[in-house]
């Protein structure tokens, strides 16, 4: 099988060049500076050189209820080259979308990559998985798809959940959930399961966490939501380059007015930016610079988090979970500052008529002690 | 511990004795800085208002974000030192001139806020800190009525109300560690350091850069000296120090209430009047009796 093979001797067989390659290292070092035993080297040809070793990763894909745009992140490249060398990195052994064998040859292929690499492919699974009424929404080769699913993972050593869908149900378990809809994590109880979610996730993370999995032998760190935190540990807000424009109180109002196509804050226009976890605002998409929601002027609609996409929504606003200084600065104010005439002329009512009512309180005092006075 | 008849008898004696000597009010002694004495140096001319020794302080003090002020929610705007606020940058800015300012605690040499404080709860400590024990404030607020750099403030929201005021990050220092301001100035516009070092580079600073300083070192002498010191291209009164007398509050205070005793004469004066007053009325009170 392909699998046994380095990564280095298969990209040597498939002709793809060492500069693009060291290119590839480069992006993901870039992707994921921090936080990866795998990236964190001196130079692109030192990453290239790990990876080069490695053997490739066994990958077996299965797709659940999903639209397939997790799988199209990955392949759609803007380079052509890209994709190709992706397919050279990792052993894509079993994918529904990018295989040409259908029906019982493409179960076969299934049994075969799993029998080839008992215990050691890495499970990808893009896609929610149904639960409501026994699971009868999704069937794959005559079987449940939550039964497929457990069957695969049972032989699998890791298992990466793709995209928001697989991470906790995504689209398909927005309120009313037809389906059911679940993420992979609460099917699969015996494996831990790394979450990718993103809608879609950025492909860099993917192969981040593939590669330092089939260079290490262990999945990266991860935070409460399952997600690796090379990726996930800083909100979009933190790197965002419209940031200034936040700080400075510059926002756009409304699609296409003036401070829009200026390229100020999306804040109130509904951007989930300050609490969204994700990796976007410092590496984008297929390749292209400023090609994620944001940089095209589109407010960012949290879909790495569980509780904002498709939850919250799409333009209502977000608390500021840890406000910091403006860019503006307070007054050094005069620490007395001179008396208003009004506030004098108040004082002077309020005081006037405490005297007018303690002068008459007295003259009243007298006259109850002038009157008891004859009567003694 | 028990006390039997002779022995208390002792004290009696002992304690009538000490109240029937008369001394003598000492003149109060200017206050030095302690030995350990540490401080500030914060030079306005270096600050670019980045406001990174206020995210700082917040954090290493555990204080929630003031988001009352500017943005509505959006930001940590407080307009000056609060009840959530130990360290905030502001801006003077008139007439073309500019300049950033840091308020925090001055960390007096001879504080008002602890001459002020009526339990003791406002301590000037170890490295000369003037640092607040919260269990023994009963919140009078005097220290903030009497601070001349308007530095305590009082957490008015809060149902059991502490005072809130920068205490040089104490439990920093104890640590070995510099507070949390000038270890994130980014051009170490604020410095910490020993008092003695401190006023030496301020000192070394003006002389050094002559025309780009207005020629004193704030803290210096004013208010009895301060160990947290600046430095400013344009006048201390603009950047909010309303006072550059160089006599303590405690020692001002002291000379006041000392003052109306001199002599006995301000009893004396009291009384007499009292007695004026006294006089009057028997006067007064038999001709009325006698009308009825």
């Amino acid at each position: 099988m392909t699998a046994s093979r380095t990564i280095a001797e298969q990209l040597q067989r498939a002709g793809v060049s060492r500069r693009n390659f060291i290119t590839f290292c480069g992006k993901i070092m870039v992707a994921a500076p921090v936080g990866l035993a795998l990236t964190n080297k001196l130079s692109p040809q030192a990453m290239a050189a790990t990876i080069g070793k490695a053997k490739r990763p066994s990958v077996i894909w299965l797709e659940m209820q999903d639209c397939t745009g997790c799988t199209e992140t990955l392949l759609r490249t803007s380079q052509p080259d890209l994709g190709t060398l992706i397919l050279n990195i990792i052993s894509l052994d079993y994918h529904e979308t990018v295989m040409a064998a259908a029906g019982n040859d493409a179960e076969a292929a299934l049994n075969d990559a799993m029998k080839a690499n008992d215990g050691k492919y890495v499970l990808i699974v893009e896609g929610s998985i149904p639960t409501k009424d026994a699971g009868v929404y999704l069937t794959i080769g005559g079987k449940k798809g939550s039964e497929k699913l457990q069957e695969v993972a049972d032989h699998a050593a890791a298992v990466i959940a793709i995209g928001s869908c697989a991470s906790w149900g995504g689209v398909p378990s927005s309120t009313i959930n037809p389906t059911g809809a679940v993420g992979v994590d609460s099917i699969i109880k015996n494996k831990p399961v790394v979450n990718i979610p993103g809608c879609p996730p950025n492909p860099y993370v993917l192969l981040g966490t593939v590669l330092e999995y089939a260079t290490t032998g262990k999945v990266p760190k991860l935070d409460s939501l399952g997600r690796p935190l090379f990726a996930y540990d800083r909100t979009i807000h933190d790197h965002c380059p419209r940031r200034a424009h936040f700080d400075a109180g510059e926002f756009a109002a409304q699609f296409g007015d003036e401070a829009h196509s200026k390229g100020w804050c999306l804040y109130k226009l509904g951007c989930k930016g300050p609490v969204t976890h994700a990796p976007c605002s410092t590496r984008h998409f297929n390749e292209v610079v400023d090609c994620w929601p944001i940089g095209i002027g589109a407010p960012c609609a949290g879909c790495t988090e569980k509780d904002v996409a498709f939850t919250v929504p799409l333009f209502t606003t977000v608390d500021i979970k840890r406000p910091v200084p403006p860019d503006f600065y307070p007054e050094v104010t005069p620490e007395h500052r001179p008396v208003s005439p009004v506030a004098t002329g108040v004082a002077g009512l309020v005081g006037g008529a405490l005297v007018g009512a303690g002068f008459i309180a007295s003259k009243k005092l007298n006259e109850g002690t002038s009157d008891e006075k004859p009567k003694e | 511990m028990s006390t039997d008849r002779r022995g208390f008898f002792k004290n009696i004696a002992a304690a009538a004795t000490l109240t029937a000597i008369p001394t003598a009010a000492l003149a109060r002694e200017k206050h030095k800085a302690p030995a350990d004495a540490v401080g500030l140096l914060y030079d306005a001319t270096k600050c670019i208002g980045c406001k990174a020794c206020v995210v700082k302080c917040k954090e290493v003090n555990n204080l929630p974000a003031d988001t009352d002020g500017y943005g509505g929610g959006l930001y940590d705007a407080p307009n000056s030192l609060n009840g959530t606020t130990k360290n905030v940058i502001q801006l003077y800015k008139n007439a073309g001139e500019e300049s950033f300012v840091k308020k925090q605690c001055m960390h007096c040499i001879d504080p008002a806020c602890v001459g002020a404080c009526m339990l003791g709860a406002l301590q000037k400590s170890k490295f000369g800190v003037v640092a607040y024990d919260p269990d023994k404030c009963v919140g009078c607020r005097y220290c903030q009525a009497v601070c001349p750099f308007n530095v305590p403030q009082f957490q008015w929201t809060k149902i059991a109300p502490r005072i809130v005021k920068c205490e040089l990050c104490k439990d920093r220092l104890a640590e070995g560690e510099e507070p949390g301001c000038t270890e994130v100035c980014p051009r170490k516009a604020v410095i910490f350091g020993s008092y003695a070092d401190l006023l030496d580079e301020a000192h070394k600073r003006l002389r050094e850069n002559p025309g780009k300083y207005v020629p004193k070192v704030y803290g210096e002498h004013e208010l009895g000296g301060t160990q947290v010191l600046y430095l400013s291209h344009i006048e201390f009164e603009k950047l909010g120090f309303r006072f550059s007398q160089q006599r303590s509050v405690p020692d001002l205070q002291q000379t006041v209430s000392h003052g109306i005793y001199k002599g006995f004469a301000g009893p004396v004066a009291l009384y007499a009047l009292l007695g004026a007053v006294m006089f009057r009325n028997r006067k007064k009170n038999p001709e009325e009796e006698k009308e009825s």
